[in-house]
């Protein structure tokens, strides 16, 4: 059993009313929370420091428009926060961060992380394209009410078991709540939490985070995730299958400005000093007669896959936004499970333990050896 | 009359134990494959899983890394780090349907010509079994 403290409005409503009193009160200097951009449908995040400009935040929105661990990076790269800041986030972006900060890439000082039980969101495409999402919230919603997999989520999201957020000082439980347009329960995982709502309106009791139905969600998570292992299968891909997957990429680099992970200034990638010289086409056409250019596609996804797979938190930001539609995080999913079951590795679940490939064992993987 | 196919080997050799094992195997006078190109590394650490898939995207047939046995790195623990690293990108490529075994790890001491020899040796048998490597022929790499 867990504290938690409940409030008698809808989800939405509750933890806006939650970031106002935390904001009247003083106890945080702003709110980093999705925020409409327009009337239709499109969303960002937004530092708000003014309790008034919380009306057009949508806190749970099911949209990913960036994904808040590089958001949060970029805020205390420098430097950790000076006062308190609250930030909603998904738990995929939680852990995203969790991971940079154990890179190095950012502090977790001073957050306060209000995370919800999550159902997944939308593509990125459904706002650009035909804003249909707004639309889609009242289905959306019921599926979660009902601990169902809302229809027309994102793949990575419907394969995802990790929808219950690790390391949130606040979870807000949204799976299988019957009654979230009228009431909200928020979990209450930190002292800090219980510090920061002291004196709030509302009813602190104690419930159990990990209800039936959400054993029974993540059941049904696990069985998309299999689903998706068949569709996309990658163990037959070889190198033809890699060139059929890979070689419509446009060489954007959109998958690596995206992902959270992905953090280095200087990117191998990007370095024109590894462009090839006219020697080096020579070289090849001799042996090949016919070679792409610019050469390299399949060289940047194997060498992101390497790079990424073990801290990678599977947010799908990858897939959002790929121009010409390759399932990067699909593909990245069992390689990077596999990776992380090796190092027996949960990214972004313990800020005190580092990242498997900066450390070892002296009695380890001999089966890798010959 | 084909011609037999005779693989091409990039073998990182660490400095301090591999490559040295290398030398012992030549002045002994040690019989193995010509198959073998040697890249001499400072530490079998200092190879980043990207040399390795430039190596094999590039059509080299095989990669060998050879490093100091556990314990005895000249940098104390350099190749633990190699182990790690190594292990993390063969099972990428084998989770992506590639010839992982096209990739070998072994541990050859300066004293041990006679092991690098053989390793070689072996190395070479295997990777005759797999045939060439694929990436040769490929020009949407």
């Amino acid at each position: 059993m867990s504290k938690v403290f409940k409030l008698d409005e809808s989800v939405e409503k509750s933890v806006k009313k939650l970031l106002t009193f935390l904001l009247n009160k003083g106890r945080i200097r702003g709110a980093l929370v999705l925020q409409k951009t327009d009337g239709n449908s499109a969303v960002a995040y937004s530092l708000i420091t003014d309790a008034d400009a919380l009306a057009s935040a949508c806190p749970l929105c099911p949209l990913m428009p960036s994904n808040a661990a590089s958001v949060l990076s970029r805020l205390t790269l420098q430097e950790s926060l000076p006062e308190p800041l609250a930030v909603v986030l998904r738990p995929c972006e939680l852990r995203g961060f969790i991971e940079l900060v154990k890179h190095g890439q950012g502090s977790l000082d001073k957050f306060l992380f209000i995370s919800s039980v999550c159902g997944g969101v939308y593509p990125l495409k459904m706002v650009q394209v035909d804003g249909s999402v707004g639309e889609k919230l009242p289905q959306y919603w019921d599926a979660v009410k009902r601990a169902e997999i809302a229809p027309e989520i994102r793949p990575t999201c419907r394969a995802c078991e990790r929808f219950v957020p690790l390391g949130a000082d606040m979870t807000v439980a949204t799976m299988g709540e019957s009654g979230l347009e009228t009431k909200c329960t928020i979990f209450l995982n930190t002292d800090k939490a219980m510090g920061f709502i002291e004196g709030m309106e509302g009813k602190l009791a104690e419930e159990k985070l990990e209800t039936e139905a959400i054993q029974q969600h993540k059941q049904k998570r696990k069985a998309e995730k299999n689903k998706l292992y068949d569709e996309i299968g990658l163990e037959k891909y070889g190198l033809s299958g890699m060139i059929d997957m890979f070689g419509k990429c446009i060489g954007c680099h959109g998958c690596s400005q995206v992902c959270p992970i992905c953090y280095c200034e200087v990117c191998t990638f990007e370095s024109r000093d590894l462009e090839p010289k006219p020697a080096e086409f020579e070289r090849d056409l001799n042996k090949k007669r016919a070679i792409r250019v610019p050469p390299d596609t399949l060289f940047y996804h194997l060498g992101r896959l390497i790079h990424v797979a073990i801290s990678c938190v599977g947010c799908g930001s990858c897939t959002d936004v790929c121009p010409v539609d390759i399932p990067v995080s699909s593909i990245f999913l069992k390689v990077r499970e596999s990776v992380q079951e090796l190092f027996d590795y949960v990214p972004g679940m313990d800020p005190e333990e580092a990242v498997p490939i900066t450390k070892f064992e002296t009695e380890e993987l001999v089966e890798f050896e010959d | 009359m084909e011609e037999e196919f005779k693989p091409k080997i990039v073998g990182f050799l660490c400095n301090w134990c591999s490559y040295a094992g290398a030398d012992l195997a030549g002045v002994s006078r040690l019989k193995y494959p010509s198959t073998i190109l040697p890249v001499r590394v400072m530490c079998s650490s200092r190879v980043d899983p990207l040399h390795i898939i430039t190596a094999l995207l590039k059509g080299a047939d095989g990669v060998l890394i050879a490093g100091c046995h556990p314990g005895d790195c000249h940098y104390q623990k350099g190749n633990y780090h190699t182990r790690r690293r190594f292990a993390l990108l063969k099972r990428v490529l084998e989770n992506l349907g590639f010839d992982a075994d096209r990739m070998r790890l072994s541990w050859v001491s300066a004293s041990e010509g006679r092991r690098f020899a053989k390793v070689v040796g072996e190395f070479t048998e295997k990777i005759k079994e797999l045939g060439p490597n694929p990436c040769r022929e490929e020009h949407f790499l």
